[in-house]
């Protein structure tokens, strides 16, 4: 498929590189459709990250770009290279870390790291040992180089596994669940260790549950929920496509919300899920504020082009125009645009329940 | 297991050392010579090993091939290094082969190093009746070792094979030994006599051959085509689930 085919959604036109591309990406586990039909697109230099709760298919999709697993359908190209038919020309340009790190617990960091570079037919002998000293040193173990993984802590582990995917000069990083066990200063180098790549022209591919995390780190992302991908993009595209919603503080919330209703919106009032009609009298006679949420109709972000004619339009502006002229005491009105999470929450529900 | 494998020659050379005159006919082969000449520990102790302990050391070490790496989490960086899955299984056998090279070796040594200490050496009588000197007897039990050596590959190619199957070493290296030690069981069975030829253990004990003068190759070559039929076998087998396995551990 082309750069602008279906799975290249918010965040890529066409004419833009990608780095991952994916369309209807499949694979079943028996029954269980672990991935089902993905079109991912990863531009190049981006930083991206690939969000989604357990069990959601994120590592299946990530053993499947890296040819661990065969996919039951669908096509996957990697670094602009059909996979997994190009797999052994693709894999020495791509570093990965795969479902947290794994080495053998009897030998040094630097053996570990040594053994693995081997394994790499391109990674050269002759260079072997600088190139490990420098991946070491970026990940800032130098110190414990010397020392049996098997005394490392889980952090340690988690950096030398950074450190074998920059063992070589890479196109592309896979991290899956970079920071996981890492105090906080491990988890502001990972930050800083992610931007520096980036910024050296490679495209870094985050898994994550983190948000905040991602927020802080990554240009696009794209959100898997059980087995499908439900919202890919820019950063800022993910978040505008959220509803923004309004909040009133006011003490007369019967008559807002009437107001509100009467502009085409649904009015919650929040404090204690009472509706807004019910706890007009209430809330009046005690003079308290109450407040109360509305969604904005337009999936769009705030001040991009309005749809001509349309009567869904509703600038906030005017909601707090209406609201003075029907003589309601507005004492506080915020839009609040929607932050990643309540975008993440609201594709892939709440609870703790791993969706099948 | 280079160490266990030495103890036993060890272990046979002392016994017999301190215990009195071994009566002629009971225990191992070759047993009751080892007081007159130090190099039948090297013998006595690969007869004693071929039926169990070289299967299980063997077994162990082709089992933990794949699974180990798959159990460790190590095969996914492996692959994704990439070291190549045809590559992968053939540096795998080829560190296997070596091990199965080296085991009977260090037993025939050991034997021979610890026999030549405590006992005295000298010329040896072969089963043709024929006698040759101990520096000749020397070469013969590196040929018996060899010998073994080549036994072992085809029950390394099924423990690669096994190894492919699981991502718990354990079991790989259980299965192996397991299906040694079965193989011998049929090879005792007269009912199944047709079978006997096929089997992997068949000639396993079957190097008397080479204490013949001159020796007879005939034993040998049989055992390596055999070995070497099951080395093709099982190595496609390993091959064609491995290219195409899932490594999701």
């Amino acid at each position: 498929m082309s750069a602008g085919g279906p799975g290249a959604g918010l965040g890529a036109g066409p004419g833009i590189e990608l780095s991952i591309e994916t369309g209807g990406l499949t694979k079943r586990f028996g029954q269980q459709l672990a991935v089902d039909g993905v079109d991912l697109a990863v531009p190049k230099g981006a930083v991206f990250g690939f969000l989604g709760p357990n069990g959601s298919g994120k590592t299946t999709t990530i053993r499947l770009l890296l040819g661990l697993a065969t996919a039951t359908g669908g096509s996957m190209r990697v670094l602009g290279e059909e996979m997994p038919r190009k797999l052994a020309d693709v894999l020495p340009r791509v570093g990965a870390l795969v479902e947290g790190p794994a080495f053998y617990p009897f030998l040094s960091g630097a053996a570990n790291l040594r053994r693995m570079d081997a394994a790499d037919p391109f990674g050269s002998a002759a260079t072997r040992h600088a190139r490990v000293q420098s991946a070491l040193e970026r990940v800032g173990l130098t110190h414990a180089a010397d020392k049996l993984v098997r005394a490392y802590s889980l952090g340690m582990k988690q950096r030398l596994g950074i450190a074998n995917a920059l063992l070589a000069p890479r196109e592309l990083l896979v991290l899956d669940e970079p920071t996981n066990g890492l105090d906080p200063q491990g988890t502001r180098e990972v930050r800083s260790l992610v931007r520096s790549l980036a910024a050296g022209g490679a495209t870094v591919f985050v898994s994550s549950h983190l948000l905040a995390e991602v927020e802080q780190i990554c240009t696009h992302a794209a959100i898997m929920s059980a087995g499908r991908l439900v919202a890919q993009g820019t950063l800022a595209e993910l978040r505008g496509a959220g509803h923004a919603r309004i909040r009133v503080l006011t003490p007369d919330p019967g008559t807002a919300a009437q107001v509100l209703t009467g502009l085409g919106l649904t009015a919650t009032l929040s404090a204690d899920g009472r509706t807004s009609a019910g706890a007009a009298s209430g809330a009046a006679v005690s003079g308290a504020d109450a407040a109360l949420f509305a969604s904005l109709p337009a999936a769009r972000p705030v001040g991009a082009a309005r749809d001509a004619g349309s009567d869904l339009a509703v600038e906030p502006e005017a909601v707090v125009a209406a609201l003075v002229a029907a003589g309601v005491r507005v004492r506080g009105f915020a839009t609040e645009q929607a932050s990643l999470e309540d975008r993440f929450v609201a594709l892939t529900g709440e609870g703790f329940d791993v969706v099948q | 297991m280079l160490c266990a494998l030495a103890a036993i020659p060890v272990l046979i050379a002392v016994a017999v050392r301190v215990s009195s005159a071994v009566p002629p006919g009971r225990g191992p082969a070759f047993l009751d010579r080892i007081a007159q000449n130090g190099l039948f520990v090297g013998v006595t102790a690969m007869v004693v090993s071929v039926p169990l302990f070289l299967p299980l050391t063997v077994g162990v070490v082709a089992g933990d091939t794949i699974a180990g790496e798959a159990g460790q989490g190590t095969l996914r960086y492996l692959l994704v290094g990439p070291a190549g899955r045809i590559r992968l299984l053939i540096v795998k056998y080829a560190g296997t082969a070596v091990f199965v090279v080296v085991a009977p070796l260090v037993v025939a040594l050991t034997g021979a190093g610890i026999g030549a200490a405590l006992f005295p050496v000298g010329p040896v009588t072969l089963l043709s009746g024929d006698t040759i000197d101990p520096g000749e007897a020397v070469v013969r039990l590196l040929l018996i070792a060899a010998y073994l050596a080549v036994s072992l590959l085809g029950l390394s190619a099924i423990g690669l094979f096994v190894s492919t199957l699981t991502d718990v070493p354990v079991g790989a290296m259980a299965a192996t030994v397991v299906l040694s030690v079965v193989a011998q069981v049929l090879d005792a069975l007269p009912q199944l006599e047709w079978l006997h030829p096929w089997l992997f253990s068949h000639y396993w004990l079957d190097f008397g051959d080479l204490l013949r003068q001159p020796v007879s190759w005939d034993s040998f070559v049989g055992n390596a085509l055999l070995q070497g039929g099951y080395i093709a076998a099982f190595g496609a087998l390993a091959y064609g689930r491995f290219i195409t396995k899932d490594v999701l551990s």
